[in-house]
C-alpha cells in the first residue's frame, strides 16, 4: 500500500492507464486537425473524434450527433444555461434550479439574472433531495428551463431526475442536468430519464482534465443552444474552437471503460463505502449527511461532532479527503451544500467527505478507518466542546462570542 | 496550503492540554470563539499570590493553526506575571508560528483567550477587568 491514500475522487480521479494509452498517438504522429477535410492527417483525427463521440453517446443512451465537446463541465453548464436563456428568450425568462448545485450552475444563473432572467432556487429537504411539489408549484408559463443536478458532488445524493423531467416537460420547459458526478458511475440514460441537456466531464471518470461534453437533444424536442464562443462553427455551430483530439479520445475511452466496469465498480465501491461508513459511525456523535438510499455508490460525507474538519484532516495523516469546513476561506463560511440541508454551522464545520474510486483498495479503506478513528479521538481530547458535551452542558445555552 | 514546521510540531505534540478547576479563585478561564465559526478556545491559567502564572492549560476546537496558537500561548504564559502576559500580542504568535494571512484570526483568538483568562482571574480576585486597547473585531 502506497501513502498518501487518495480518497478525494469527487474532486478529480486519476486517469486510467488504458485511457492514457488510447490518447498518446494523438499528441504526436496522429496530430491532425479534425476539421482538415482535405488530407489524411485530418481524416485520421476526424475518425478518432467520431469514434469517441459514439463512445460518449453510448454511455448515456444518446445519439452521437447530440454530443458537443467542451473544455469540461463548467463550460458545459455555462453553455447549456446561457445558451437556452438566449435561444428561448421569446418563450420566457424563468429558470428553476436548486441551492445545492455546483457553483458552475449557481454562478451562471446569477450572471443571467443580471441580464434579465428570473431564477428560482429551490431549497432541498434535510436529506438533500428537492421537493417535487415545490418544483411543480414553481413552474410558470415563462419557465423555459429546469436545471437540477443528477448526483451531488459533496454528499452524493441522487435527485429524482425522471420525476423532475416529467414535471418540466408537462409545463413545456426543458430539463437540463449537471451529471458530472453521476455519468460513468451509475446508469444515466437521456431517454429514460427525460434529459434534454446534460453536462459531463472526463476527469471525474478516470479521463483527462480539460475535456467534457454537453449533450443537446436533437429529437422530441429538437433543442438548440446559442453558442457562447464565436468562431469556426465547430460542433454544429454550438461550440467553436479546434477540437482537442487527444482529450476527446481520452473522454471516449473513459466512457467505454466506465460502461464496461460500472456494474463491478459499483458493487465493490458501495461495499467498501458501507464498510467505511459503518465503522466510522460507531464513533459517538458521528452522522452521515444526505439521503443514504438515493446516493452515488462511492461517496460518504460524515460529520464528527465537536471536532473541526480542517483540524481533523490535518490529523488524518496520509489521507487525502476534503472537508465542508472552510477555515481557510476569507469568509469562514462552511459548505453551502451542507447548510442547505439545514445542518448547523458547527456540524458543517465538522464534516469530512470520503470519495472512493476505481483504484481504491480494501486495504486502503481499513487504513483510513484506523487513521480517522484515531484522529477523531485525538482531537476530541483537545476539544473543549467535547468536554462540555461529556459533562452534559448544553452548548446552545452558552453565549458564544462570535468573531 | 502547507503548514509550517512549528505549527505541525504544536499540533502533533500539543503542550499543556487539559483542564484546571475553574471554581478555584486562583484559576482564570477564558472561553472565546464560537462553534458556528469553526473555532473555540478555552485557555486557563493558575496564578500564585505574586500574580505569577504557575500553570496554563488549553483545549481548542479548530484547525491546526488554532490548536498550535493556543498550545504556544500556554507555553509562553507559564512563569509570566499577569501584567506581562497581558502584553502578549497576536502578531508575536503569527511570527513564531509563521501563520499565513488567512490564519491570523487564529492568533487573534489566542490573544483574546489570554486576556479573557487574565480578566476572569482579576475579577475573581477583586481587581478590575482590563480593557484591551486593541479592537480586533
Amino acid at each position: 500500500m502506497n501513502l498518501p491514500i487518495y480518497l478525494d475522487n469527487n474532486a478529480t480521479t486519476p486517469m486510467d492507464p488504458r485511457v492514457l494509452e488510447a490518447m498518446l498517438p494523438y499528441f504526436t504522429n496522429k496530430f491532425g486537425n479534425a476539421a482538415s477535410r482535405n488530407h489524411p492527417f485530418g481524416w485520421v483525427a476526424e475518425e478518432a473524434v467520431d469514434y469517441a463521440r459514439e463512445q460518449v453517446a453510448k454511455l448515456i443512451g444518446a445519439n452521437e450527433k447530440e454530443i458537443i465537446f467542451t473544455s469540461g463541465a463548467t463550460e458545459s453548464d455555462n453553455l447549456g444555461i446561457k445558451g437556452v436563456f438566449e435561444m428561448y428568450k421569446d418563450k420566457g425568462n424563468h429558470i428553476i434550479t436548486c441551492t445545492t448545485e455546483h457553483k458552475a450552475v449557481l454562478d451562471t444563473c446569477k450572471h443571467i439574472e443580471k441580464l434579465g432572467a428570473r431564477v428560482t432556487y429551490l431549497d432541498v429537504k434535510s436529506d438533500g433531495l428537492i421537493d417535487l411539489a415545490e418544483l411543480e408549484a414553481a413552474m410558470t408559463k415563462e419557465t423555459i428551463l429546469v436545471c437540477i443536478m443528477y448526483g451531488n458532488n459533496e454528499i452524493g445524493v441522487i435527485q429524482p431526475v425522471k420525476e423532475i423531467s416529467a414535471i418540466a416537460h408537462k409545463h413545456g420547459a426543458l430539463f437540463m442536468t449537471d451529471a458530472t458526478q453521476a455519468v460513468g458511475k451509475i446508469p444515466v440514460d437521456v431517454n429514460k430519464d427525460g434529459i434534454d441537456i446534460l453536462a459531463m466531464s472526463a476527469h471525474k471518470m478516470y479521463g483527462p482534465k480539460g475535456i467534457g461534453a454537453l449533450y443537446v437533444r436533437r429529437k422530441n424536442p429538437r433543442v438548440k443552444v446559442t453558442a457562447q464562443m464565436d468562431g469556426g462553427g465547430h460542433e454544429r455551430g454550438m461550440r467553436s474552437g479546434t477540437l482537442n483530439v487527444p482529450g476527446i479520445v481520452g473522454l471516449g475511452k473513459a466512457c467505454e471503460l466506465c460502461m464496461q466496469d460500472m456494474e463491478a465498480d459499483t458493487k465493490r465501491l458501495s461495499a467498501l463505502r458501507d464498510k467505511l461508513e459503518s465503522a466510522l459511525t460507531q464513533l459517538e456523535e458521528s452522522y452521515v449527511n444526505g439521503n443514504r438510499e438515493h446516493r452515488l455508490p462511492h461517496v460518504a460525507n460524515i460529520s464528527f461532532k465537536y471536532v473541526e474538519g480542517e483540524g481533523l484532516m490535518m490529523a488524518m495523516k496520509d489521507l487525502a479527503v476534503s472537508s465542508g469546513s472552510a477555515c481557510t476561506s476569507a469568509s469562514l463560511e462552511p459548505s453551502y451544500v451542507l447548510k442547505s440541508l439545514g445542518l448547523s454551522d458547527d456540524l458543517a464545520h465538522s464534516s469530512i467527505r470520503f470519495g472512493l474510486g476505481r483504484f481504491t483498495t480494501e486495504e486502503e479503506i481499513d487504513y483510513a478507518i484506523e487513521v480517522t478513528k484515531n484522529a477523531v479521538n485525538h482531537l476530541r481530547e483537545l476539544s473543549p466542546l467535547w468536554e462540555m458535551f461529556k459533562e452534559g452542558i448544553d452548548l446552545d445555552s452558552i453565549e458564544w462570542a462570535e468573531h | 496550503m502547507a503548514y509550517s514546521d512549528k505549527v505541525i510540531d504544536h499540533y502533533t505534540h500539543p503542550r499543556n492540554v487539559g483542564t484546571l478547576d475553574k471554581s478555584k479563585s486562583s484559576v482564570g478561564t477564558g472561553l472565546v470563539g464560537a462553534p458556528e465559526c469553526g473555532d473555540v478556545m478555552r485557555l486557563q491559567i493558575e496564578v500564585n499570590e505574586e500574580n505569577v502564572i504557575t500553570d496554563a492549560k488549553f483545549k481548542t476546537f479548530g484547525c491546526g493553526s488554532a490548536i498550535a496558537s493556543s498550545s504556544l500561548a500556554t507555553e509562553w504564559l507559564k512563569g509570566k506575571s499577569i501584567d506581562d502576559a497581558m502584553k502578549i500580542d497576536n502578531m508575536d504568535i503569527v511570527e513564531e508560528l509563521a501563520l499565513p494571512p488567512v490564519k491570523i484570526h487564529c492568533s487573534v483568538l489566542a490573544e483574546d483567550a489570554i486576556k479573557a483568562a487574565i480578566n476572569d482571574y482579576r475579577v475573581k480576585n477583586g481587581m478590575e477587568a482590563l480593557v484591551s486597547e486593541k479592537t480586533h473585531h
